[in-house]
């Protein structure tokens, strides 16, 4: 066990690893879950048909996958892309469709007469959305958007599978080199439970925030 | 690469036996899910306090770490341990442990769901914990809950593809094996996706029928 330093090195560098894919995925999942989201109420019946046939297509089947899709079979049709990368949009995608339907849900969920009075002063659809209906939108959004944080977490770990050296990945080497199975899997199963626990304090952090003037209104 | 009919139609029976092994992995995982499920949910609720809270931390823990590792927690170190399980069997306890802490939550707020009057009335009319449960409060906290239930019986169904980390031969893994032995990729993992694709489609006709005959649980 005289190692052991070394090892734990190797799997926080796969800590590294795992913490990028999770800012990274999240960040492309945002903004695919606004842009899909969106287009789900959109007015036009093509754009809600894209929206819909993407969020059904990556919501009927699992990450797993998709990652060995976009890995094994988009390269045949000439689009090379490193595992990061391909690890990075298998995420997107995915969570970013979960993430679509919760943008919907709150947009629908600003009562009707909140519309009403915006066309009543004249306010520009783009006026309406971004003063009106987004902040009161986006609180309704931010407990779900931070259960779909922790799930796209969880889900990088299946990236080892595709060779890219994250947490998970990094575990398995310590495991094969060192023959211990107890100490690597109880080091990144404790490390995978203090970032998901930074999630979610993170996001109760962020809720309060947004939440703060609206009393009244909610 | 050119998508090849012939093969894979060749392929399919291969393919098929692996969905075999899914389905039966998903059906067994549900199992132990609802009933370990249901033991995280009364022990959390528990008048000990020391149990409520060991039973919630332990249910935030598994909630927060990946399926995948788990998995190869129960794989690779329980056997180091003394126990040593088949494959599928690590797979669907480790699938039903998963899962089982989101079916404690669905169990506790249907259970939550039922109006105190119920309790009270039915401690007004002296029956006991048994005819209450069974009489009062389950025939309202059920079907709410089934909607839930088989949304989570879905996502497992979509996560079983981890298994063959775990060397399950399921139809992920016979996918794989198909492509690694033929270096065609483009076949096993498309059909693999459309066979994933159709019945989470199907599944979601039934979840909305599901959903209008015993309504939603609300949150």
């Amino acid at each position: 066990m005289g190692d052991w330093a070394g090892y734990l090195t190797l799997i926080l560098q796969g800590a590294w690893v795992t913490v990028e894919l999770t800012l990274m995925g999240s960040a492309l999942a945002l903004v695919v879950a606004f842009i899909a989201g969106l287009g789900r109420i959109s007015r036009h019946a093509w754009i809600r048909w894209l929206a819909t046939g993407y969020i059904e297509f990556f919501r009927g089947t699992s990450i797993f996958v998709q990652l060995f899709w976009i890995y094994f079979v988009l390269p045949m049709t000439g689009a090379e892309l490193t595992p990061m990368q391909a690890g990075v949009m298998a995420l997107g995608l995915n969570v970013g469709a979960y993430g679509a339907e919760v943008v919907r849900g709150a947009i629908l969920a600003v009562p009707r007469d909140q519309h009403e009075a915006c066309v009543a002063v004249n306010l520009t659809r783009f006026q309406r959305m971004r003063h009106v209906i987004m902040p009161q939108a986006l609180p309704l959004m931010l407990p779900t958007f931070g259960n779909n944080a922790i799930e796209l977490l969880k889900a990088t770990s299946v990236v080892s599978l595709i060779s890219l050296s994250d947490m998970t990945f990094q575990a398995q080497v310590v495991r094969s080199q060192t023959g211990s199975t107890l100490m690597p899997f109880v080091t990144i199963l404790l490390l995978y439970f203090a970032m998901s626990s930074a999630i979610s304090f993170g996001m109760r952090r962020l809720e309060r925030r947004v939440t703060r003037g609206l009393d009244g209104v909610r | 690469m050119e998508w090849d009919w012939d093969f894979a139609w060749s392929i399919m029976p291969t393919l098929l036996a692996g969905f075999r092994i899914t389905l039966v992995a998903t059906f067994l995982g549900a199992i132990v899910a609802a009933v370990l499920g249901l033991v995280f949910a009364i022990l959390r609720r528990s008048a000990n306090r020391a149990v409520a809270r060991t039973t919630g931390f332990l249910v935030e823990f598994i909630r927060g770490t990946p399926l995948l590792v788990q998995l190869y927690f129960i794989f690779y170190v329980l056997p180091d341990l003394g126990l040593r399980l088949p494959a599928l069997a690590a797979g669907v306890i480790g699938m039903g442990l998963h899962y089982a802490t989101y079916a404690a939550e669905v169990y506790r707020g249907g259970i939550e769901a039922v109006p105190r009057g119920q309790w009270e009335a039915a401690k007004a009319t002296n029956l006991t914990t048994r005819q209450t449960w069974l009489h009062v409060v389950l025939p309202q906290a059920v079907p709410p809950m089934i909607p839930a239930m088989a949304n989570y019986l879905l996502a497992m169904f979509k996560e079983t593809p981890l298994l063959s980390a775990i060397t399950v031969l399921e139809l992920m893994n016979q996918a794989k094996s198909v492509a690694n032995s033929s270096y065609r990729y483009v076949e096993p993992m498309t059909l693999v996706g459309v066979m994933f694709l159709v019945v989470s489609l199907i599944s979601v006709v039934v979840l909305r029928w599901l959903e209008r005959r015993y309504g939603r649980i609300s949150r």
